[in-house]
């Protein structure tokens, strides 16, 4: 108690002096402004040291402690008061304090936690990674892999939920929510009328725009980008193509909307824009958000100035094909014969009826259908 | 010349010998190696009335597959697509319409699906890859063709037929 108190004052005097407080986390030392969390510094350190995080979102206001999955262990409370604290904390809600130490990778009791924070997040999770649209830039799907156990112990049934149209543009699959509630802070801090929220509790809660009503905001397409699952996610590129066959390139256009950077990156095949997102740093956050026309309504080329190849961590499945710095070799064989062009004995799209290319599937507003393709 | 290896033989050149010059135990050590191989096992089989088996693991020509019920089990997820070395296999997918659930199994299928076998390599990566038991190579050779038009492989050429429909 007495120790306590004591920190406390310490804690305002050197709040006063905008002293840095130092951190050790996993034995790297880095120094923070008072009020940091934990996660933010070990974000300043950078690499493996830092903590996964599925709820806690920089860029929105009160996101976090939901999701469990940053938890570490503080060895040391702080210089003042240096026992640890009796259980793991989550490091997006707690700051840091003057000489800390926090132990994440180094400590076999946070990894253990983790591995069943996973576990708990996939209990009813539904494994339809091959229908679901996320899947390639989905972060339990990484999540999951990186931290996961092999297989599930749960023998029951997982909860369900039909499908609900969110408008015309956002598609809602309830069933693989994780309740991370960053849709929710995006949709109440990005538009002037909060209009969806979470009803129920525990294992009943469920994102709900309350009576069907249906979201209608210059910047709730931003929810899509948000959420960490594929339970919010774009109808206008719905089940057009997976994420790792397109080419994102870095685009940018002149948006009527004041608050909207016009800051994009199309998901290219050819010269069909499939999708556009918003620019996602490496903790797959948004660098800024786009306005609802810039997402759905501009699915053209001409629209966009080009900027270049977005860069794709090499270790993630839409970097597959993504060739840098590979020279074309020149082809010889006009040359030798001629100035001839060589005869082409065969024309795939002349028999391929795959991207054939008087079908722009792009074009097609919402998932296609059968009777789309039997035109 | 320094000789590469110590294996090396010099060719003798000296004049064959009188039993040498008579040829008749040389032909004679010749035609009974011959004679044996009429008693050995044929190397070759007369193909279409026989055919040699197969090993289990042979990887031949893809099929798609359907489920108990006799819905197509591809999703149209990519997972072949992305595992093809030789970028091969092609889809493009839809969204199943109420009233198709007789003949598709999930939300999403493959409207089309298409193997380039000028491309492929019989690798067997697609049927490792697959999560929905969906493609599967059979024990049967891809069939020759005059044109190359005949290589490239649809749904119609993949789905194995129907089992409601025979009956």
């Amino acid at each position: 108690m007495l120790l306590s108190s004591f920190a406390g004052k310490n804690y305002i005097k050197m709040a006063e002096e905008k002293k840095l407080f130092k951190v050790k986390i996993d034995n790297i030392s880095v120094e923070v402004e008072p009020g940091t969390t934990i996660l933010n510094a070990a974000r300043q350190i950078g690499g493996e040291i830092v903590p996964p995080a599925m709820c806690y979102y920089s860029k929105l206001q009160g996101s976090g402690g939901k999701c469990r999955t940053c938890l570490v262990k503080v060895s040391k409370g702080s210089d003042a008061d240096p026992r640890p604290m009796p259980k793991l904390v989550a490091s997006c809600r707690t700051t840091v304090m003057d000489g800390m130490e926090v132990s994440n990778i180094t400590s076999p009791e946070v990894l253990e936690a983790r591995k069943g924070v996973v576990e708990f997040l996939l209990l009813n999770h539904p494994l339809d990674c091959p229908v679901c649209d996320q899947a390639g830039e989905c972060h339990l799907q990484d999540l999951s892999y990186e931290h996961g156990a092999d297989s599930t112990r749960y023998e029951f049934k997982r909860r369900t939920f039909d499908k609900v149209d969110l408008g015309d543009k956002i598609k809602l699959h309830m069933t693989r929510c994780i309740l991370c509630y960053r849709c929710v802070y995006t949709a109440d801090q990005l538009t002037e009328k909060r209009e969806h929220g979470i009803l129920g509790r525990g294992d009943a809660s469920e994102i709900s725009t309350y009576i069907s009503q249906s979201l209608d905001n210059d910047f709730i397409g931003n929810v899509i980008d948000v959420c960490p699952v594929g339970a919010l996610t774009d109808q206008t590129f719905r089940f057009k193509n997976r994420v790792w066959f397109l080419k994102p390139v870095d685009a940018h256009r002149d948006c009527e909307n004041p608050k909207c950077c016009g800051k994009t990156v199309l998901w290219m095949r050819g010269n069909e824009v499939f999708r556009v997102t918003a620019r996602k740093d490496k903790y797959g956050e948004v660098e800024a958000f786009i306005c609802d026309t810039c997402r759905f309504d501009k699915k053209d080329v001409k629209d966009w100035i080009i900027e270049g190849p977005r860069k794709i961590e090499r270790h993630s499945v839409i970097s597959q094909g993504h060739y840098v710095n590979t020279v074309k070799p020149k082809d010889a064989l006009v040359e030798v014969l001629d100035g001839r062009q060589p005869k082409l004995l065969f024309n795939i799209h002349s028999e391929s009826q795959v991207n054939r290319p008087d079908i722009d599937l792009s074009k097609i507003h919402g998932p296609a259908h059968s009777d789309d393709f039997k035109k | 010349m320094q000789a590469l290896t110590n294996r090396a033989k010099a060719v003798d050149r000296r004049p064959m010998t009188f039993m040498e010059k008579l040829y008749i135990p040389a032909i004679a050590k010749g035609m009974t190696i011959t004679f044996k191989h009429i008693f050995h096992r044929k190397a070759t089989v007369s193909f279409p009335e026989k055919k040699r088996d197969f090993s289990p693991v042979f990887r031949g020509l893809h099929i798609l597959n359907r489920d108990e019920e006799g819905r197509e089990r591809c999703t149209a997820c990519g997972l072949c697509a992305v595992a093809c070395p030789a970028e091969a296999i092609t889809m493009e997918a839809a969204e199943r319409k109420p009233g198709e659930e007789n003949l598709y199994r999930e939300e999403k299928y493959a409207a089309r699906y298409e193997i380039n076998m000028l491309r492929c390599i019989f690798c067997g990566f697609c049927e490792e890859a697959c999560p929905k038991d969906a493609i599967y190579m059979s024990e049967t050779f891809a069939p020759a063709n005059y044109q190359r038009k005949g290589f490239i492989y649809g749904k119609d050429d993949l789905l194995i037929p129907d089992p409601k429909e025979g009956k």
